[in-house]
């Protein structure tokens, strides 16, 4: 790819290595049962992830997957898996035998429809070609922002991301509804304590 | 006496809440030109007073930054982003067209520099808020998160 010899051995490497530690923690999720345990290693595979996309040249993504991912997600299944037990139901042995089938049977579709992409950074692939070069060459006259993701997420795609913020909004605002504003929910209570006191 | 396991814990994570709040401030302003946005920034300050709730206390964190306020600054991110558009649309152009926004001849980059950032704003208080108001929601359901239940 780039520079001095042995760059595309390196680059190989790392996504070996982080690739197979995401198989390592998958497989270990797979397998535990303590509730606590796992939240924690998927917001470890999370991390892991978003390093992998940073070797993929993907800062953006893998700046969202790490503060979502890693951060976020870790913290809102914390304080969801303190509402249930601290253990999941071990499941009798000749169950899992069809979600490995289900696995395998998908994992093998993947790397079928894998043969036909194109390869990684391929210039004369379908995203490199049509209307990302079209970004890539009229931002700077069009927006004048360095930061061509951020043109196209908040100009050129304005309407997408006014949707996205509303789907947000909607989303925290059915989770208030089902939970939030209950007698039973904490902030009522602290309500009433001032009303109370004042 | 009353013992407190977690000294240590709370020494480190007091220094760390306003850098972390802070950090989300430059991710926000300078997503035009590294990576990061509004999405990220709001997500990180949502962090910022999780991170402070599950080491103080959830109640301390909700009379810090009340609930109400949470989704309040929800809904404003909203019709933040909406009035942008609007704006534009008294300008005399079209919904969310930035380069309306301050009548300037074509070629120049207020508009569009001012359009991004506003709108930004408007993401990450949608973001933060709602992300606070969703933690809180599962969070205030328990009273208090004792030591034995990790």
């Amino acid at each position: 790819m780039t520079g001095y010899e042995g760059a595309d051995l390196a680059i190989a490497l790392i996504n070996v290595v982080l690739l197979g530690l995401l198989f390592v923690i998958g497989v270990a999720i797979a397998r535990m049962r303590s509730l606590f345990a796992i939240v924690m290693l998927s917001g470890v595979y999370s991390l892991i992830s978003a390093t992998w996309f940073v070797a993929l040249d993907a800062v953006d993504v893998a700046f969202t997957e790490a503060a979502v991912g890693a951060g976020i997600s870790t913290a809102l299944l914390l304080g969801a898996m303190l509402l249930t037990s601290r253990t999941a139901k071990p499941e009798p042995r000749a169950m899992r035998i069809v979600p490995l089938f289900a696995v395998i049977a998908v994992g093998c579709m993947l790397v079928y429809a894998t043969i036909d992409l194109p390869a990684f950074g391929d210039p004369d692939s379908p995203a490199n070609t049509y209307v990302g070069t079209a970004y890539l060459e009229r931002t700077p006259e069009d927006i004048g922002v360095p930061n061509i993701v951020t043109a196209v997420l908040a100009s050129y795609r304005g309407f997408d991301t006014l949707g996205e913020t509303g789907v947000v909004f909607a989303a925290a605002l059915s989770v208030i509804l089902l939970l939030g504003f209950g007698e039973r929910s904490l902030s009522a209570s602290l309500r009433k304590k001032t009303d109370k006191k004042g | 006496m009353k013992t407190d396991h977690h000294v240590i814990l709370r020494v480190v994570a007091k220094p760390l809440i306003p850098i972390i709040s802070l950090f989300a401030l430059y991710v926000h302003f300078h997503g035009d030109y590294s990576p990061g946005g509004g999405f990220q920034a709001g997500v990180i300050i949502a962090v910022a007073v999780i991170l402070y709730s599950l080491i103080f206390g959830i109640t301390p964190a909700m009379k810090a930054v009340p609930p109400w306020f949470a989704r309040s600054l929800s809904a404003l991110g909203f019709i933040i982003f909406g009035a942008v558009g609007v704006w534009a649309l008294m300008m005399g152009g079209n919904y969310l067209d930035y380069d309306a926004l301050f009548n300037e001849e074509p070629g120049g980059h207020y508009g569009q520099h001012y359009g991004i950032l506003f709108v930004e704003l408007g993401v990450l208080f949608a973001v933060a808020g709602s992300m606070l108001s969703i933690f809180y929601a599962f969070a205030g359901r328990v009273t208090e998160i004792k030591d034995e239940d990790w």
